[in-house]
């Protein structure tokens, strides 16, 4: 690196940044430098501070102590305009695109230039790009009709076209299927090789040391390490990511499959855009064993929990629960029939973030004695329940009055374990129970399924982390395009061939 | 330069919403000193004269009690269903209702024991309310039809079924105004305190004050409505019925917004006629605001606006300052509490670049 420094400016160059929010130090004197055509690797947990020092580089917020230099000259941004001017681009995980507008109209957004908009020359220019770089989009085509893969080329389009030189891309393969994450790496070399530079954030180490050159660790808001990818390996930087050794497996326990807990038999709906989501869609879940459903999201995973979860009535076909038929569209249903829940998205749908932690805790208990009898809740019984949840699953509040709200991430999450799994439920459907959380709640969510499992339960998982999927699953059905591509044991699983399967590809 | 950002605080103590609204009484009194300077008049002998007028004998307290009884009542009627997130903003229009069944039994409902009739107007007068409020509510939920919208223009239907009625079948005999004939004497709401207007209305709205209070504390449906204004995806998750929570808050909104309607008939005016509200179903809702969406706080507030509307009168006599203070000081103790919620949110940052 030393060499480097001699024989190169750095592209960027952040000394000491710190940025501050309420009472957390989201970024504590952090370093960091990208040089000329190189791809940095940012990597650390949820809530270690990528996204912040990230935001802070492109103007999002300003800095609270520290400096920036881009190209050696000292810069202070007030709004991404300024990031953009010095040829900065952020790519988010969150695609910026207008979903009604073609690739043309959504790549001049902000380019227009005089009154008049001048097509021809703006697509002269992107077709100059598109060759340029290996791109094979049409300009006229609207942007909903492309693949998620697509559109985030279509943001790297948007940044080329505005002249960026330096992008960051917040976890770019989070929303891709395997093949399309090769695509994008096909992609980023190229760019790397005509002159570009990457901060590439992430949390998988496997893409981390396939495409970065360097990769700095942030953990708790502090860089904590740098490494040459040549010069680490996995296992390291996972330690150095979370302080301690991931634990490499769990122990899964063994299978003692019991009768049929769920059933679903030709399931079909819609989504809202109209478009078939989940296509005759049939599964049998037993008691004590984890089902998982794995897929690139976005292929109808959302659309089957909620009708399982009874929010969405299906179109066609029926669900049973312990051989009963469940009348579809009817939440309370489903909760007499004793399925716990775990929502996809625990603040949209999973909490009442202005409630107290106990008033949470009680959401599907409420009407039930001893919770409430006669229409009036019993606050000593909302009490002691609540406190039990909040012992036996640690959950960590000012207590049960708090604003469920004041509470993380991995702690919201364990409100809602700790409501569902109170009355040990036979049957578990989990939608991406862990998705946003650091590797400390992962690991809890994890073993607090592989629990209800060895207690009998059946687990549902649908989980776009396929290593989650492997982690705790007796057997792997993968859909796609709201249809199952294929089962297979856990045993006889292996990534390749789900890989395949999670991109429609039957082998 | 100096520039401003608004960002998120860490949550304050429960205290504070306590302390929140009399601060703001305070705040808004100290700016409404400006205006009242501007007229010329002395700050503290006008409040002086304001506070004596409203409070200062027993006379004007109990006049002070008379008129926030209506108040009490639509702005817990608005607060209730705010609550909820169902927008009523026809606490008008229900108050109207409710002062149109109230006033038909007691014209018409001759046939009655006597001791039958007020309790009859009271519960024709809360159904007439609650069911007009289900109008919005049923359009509401089945057809997603705003119901800011719809609950505002529906106090012009029927404001106008009032005037059909008052120009037609409820006239009173000989008159060529739109009022009716006088109510029968059994249905006066009795005055309670010997020569003063504090009547029965009164103790109603006190008693509606605690009604709501349980209701939102200790009740299943309590919870539920709450529910449903704070995350409606996640009641209908927890399997909440949500859209009969709707229609049931709407029915207990409209209904609490009738009996002011009641009230006015039964102990104020004892005759149906065009202006048997002057605006209280809108000044509902600024109560409702100014007490935070809280019953006691619904109550306080519509203390502190019947303050100043009773004390305004003295005052201006006193000090020589336009009544028209009243609708300044309302409006400047709405916007200040509404900042003063926001702020207890958020906090203004001020940023050097």
């Amino acid at each position: 690196m030393e060499g480097r420094i001699l024989e190169k400016q750095a592209v960027i160059e952040m000394q000491g940044v710190t940025k501050r929010f309420v009472d957390v130090i989201a970024n504590d004197k952090v370093d960091l430098s990208l040089f000329p055509k190189e791809v940095v690797g940012l990597l650390g947990e949820n809530g270690a501070g990528k996204t912040t020092l990230m935001n802070v580089l492109f103007g999002y917020y300003n800095l609270d102590g520290g400096e920036m230099l881009i190209n050696g000259e000292k810069v202070s941004f007030s709004s991404p305009k300024d990031a953009i001017n010095h040829g900065i681009a952020m790519i988010h995980q969150h695609f910026t695109l207008v979903q009604t507008q073609t690739v043309l109209e959504n790549v001049m957004i902000g380019m227009e230039g005089s009154f008049f908009l001048d097509y021809k020359k703006a697509k002269e220019k992107l077709s100059r790009i598109e060759k340029g770089f290996g791109f094979h989009l049409d300009p006229d085509a609207v942007v909903w009709t492309l693949s998620i893969g697509e559109q985030q080329k279509l943001e790297i389009l948007k940044a080329l076209y505005r002249d960026a030189k330096i992008l960051i891309m917040d976890e770019p393969t989070a929303v891709l299927a395997p093949t399309e994450t090769i695509e994008l790496f096909e992609t980023l070399r190229n760019l790397v090789k005509s002159g570009h530079s990457i901060i590439f954030i992430s949390h998988h180490l496997q893409e981390v040391m396939e495409i970065c050159d360097r990769v700095v660790v942030l953990r708790n808001g502090k860089r904590v390490a740098e490494r040459k990818v040549s010069e680490t390996t996995i296992p390291e930087l996972a330690s150095l990511m979370v302080g301690r050794e991931l634990l490499e497996r769990l122990d899964r326990g063994k299978l003692k499959t019991g009768k049929t807990i769920l059933e679903a038999k030709d399931l079909k709906v819609k989504n809202n855009r109209g478009i078939t989501a989940v296509d005759n869609l049939s599964f049998v879940l037993r008691e004590g064993e984890v089902l998982g459903v794995a897929g690139v999201s976005g292929n109808g995973q959302t659309e089957l929990s909620e009708m399982l979860f009874g929010e969405v009535k299906p179109e066609e076909g029926e669900i049973y629960i312990s051989r009963k038929k469940v009348p579809g569209g009817s939440p309370s249903s489903v909760i007499k029939e004793g399925m716990a829940r775990i929502p996809e998205d625990r603040i949209k749908t999973g909490l009442f973030m202005d409630l107290s932690v106990k008033e949470n805790m009680i959401l599907e208990s409420h009407v039930k004695e001893p919770i409430s009898k006669n229409g009036l809740i019993n606050m000593k019984e909302i009490r002691s329940f609540a406190d039990n949840c909040i012992n036996s699953f640690s959950v960590k509040t000012d207590g049960m009055d708090a604003p469920v709200k004041s509470l993380s991430g991995g702690n919201l999450q364990k409100v809602i374990l700790a409501r569902e799994l109170a009355g040990d439920p036979k049957l578990v459907v989990a939608c991406q129970p862990t998705r946003g959380l650091d590797v400390g709640a992962m690991e809890y969510v994890h073993q607090a399924m592989l629990n209800q499992k060895e207690n009998g339960a059946g687990v549902l998982l649908i989980s776009d982390d396929l290593d989650e999927i492997f982690l705790l699953s007796d057997r792997i059905i993968v859909m796609y395009e709201g249809k199952i591509m294929g089962e297979v044991s856990a045993e006889e699983a292996d990534r390749d061939k789900i890989g395949l399967w999670m991109s429609g590809v039957i082998s | 330069m100096i520039g401003m950002s608004i960002v998120k605080r860490k949550p304050l103590p429960a205290w504070v919403m306590l302390v929140i609204p009399v601060a703001a009484v305070f705040v808004t009194l100290i700016i409404t000193s400006v205006p009242i300077l501007i007229a010329g008049g002395n700050v503290f002998k006008a409040y002086g004269a304001l506070f004596q007028g409203a409070l200062g004998s027993k006379f004007n307290l109990l006049e002070t009690f008379v008129k926030a009884s209506p108040l009490v009542l639509t702005g817990l009627a608005v607060a209730f269903a705010f609550r909820a997130k169902f927008w009523n903003i026809g606490a008008e229009g229900q108050l109207f209702a409710g002062a149109i069944m109230a006033a038909w039994v007691g014209i018409y409902f001759t046939w009655l024991p006597a001791f039958l009739v007020i309790p009859f107007m009271i519960i024709f007068g809360f159904l007439g309310g609650g069911l007009w409020a289900t109008i919005p509510a049923f359009l509401k939920t089945k057809l997603k039809v705003d119901d800011v919208v719809t609950t505002l223009l529906l106090n012009y239907v029927i404001l106008h079924i009032m005037g059909a009625l008052l120009f037609g079948p409820m006239q009173m005999e000989g008159s060529s105004w739109p009022r009716s004939a006088s109510i029968m004497d059994a249905a006066f709401y009795p005055m309670l305190i010997a020569r003063s207007r504090f009547h029965l209305g009164i103790i109603i709205s006190l008693v509606a004050v605690l009604v709501i209070w349980f209701i939102n504390n200790k009740t299943v449906f309590g919870y539920q409505s709450r529910g449903v204004g704070i995350n409606l995806n996640a009641a209908k998750f927890g399997g909440i019925n949500t859209n009969m929570v709707i229609l049931k808050t709407a029915i207990i909104s409209g209904g609490l917004a009738g009996l002011a309607g009641v009230g006015e008939v039964a102990a104020i005016h004892h005759h149906l006629m065009m202006d048997v509200s002057p605006g209280y179903g809108y000044t509902g809702i600024v109560i409702a605001m100014l007490g935070n969406l809280h019953p006691i706080g619904v109550a306080l507030a519509a203390f502190f606006f019947s303050v100043i509307s009773v004390g305004a009168q003295t005052m201006s006599r006193v000090a020589g300052i336009p009544i028209y203070i009243v609708g300044v000081i309302e409006g400047v103790a709405l916007m200040t509490m509404l900042i003063f919620i926001l702020l207890t949110e958020y906090k203004i940052r001020w940023t050097k670049s």
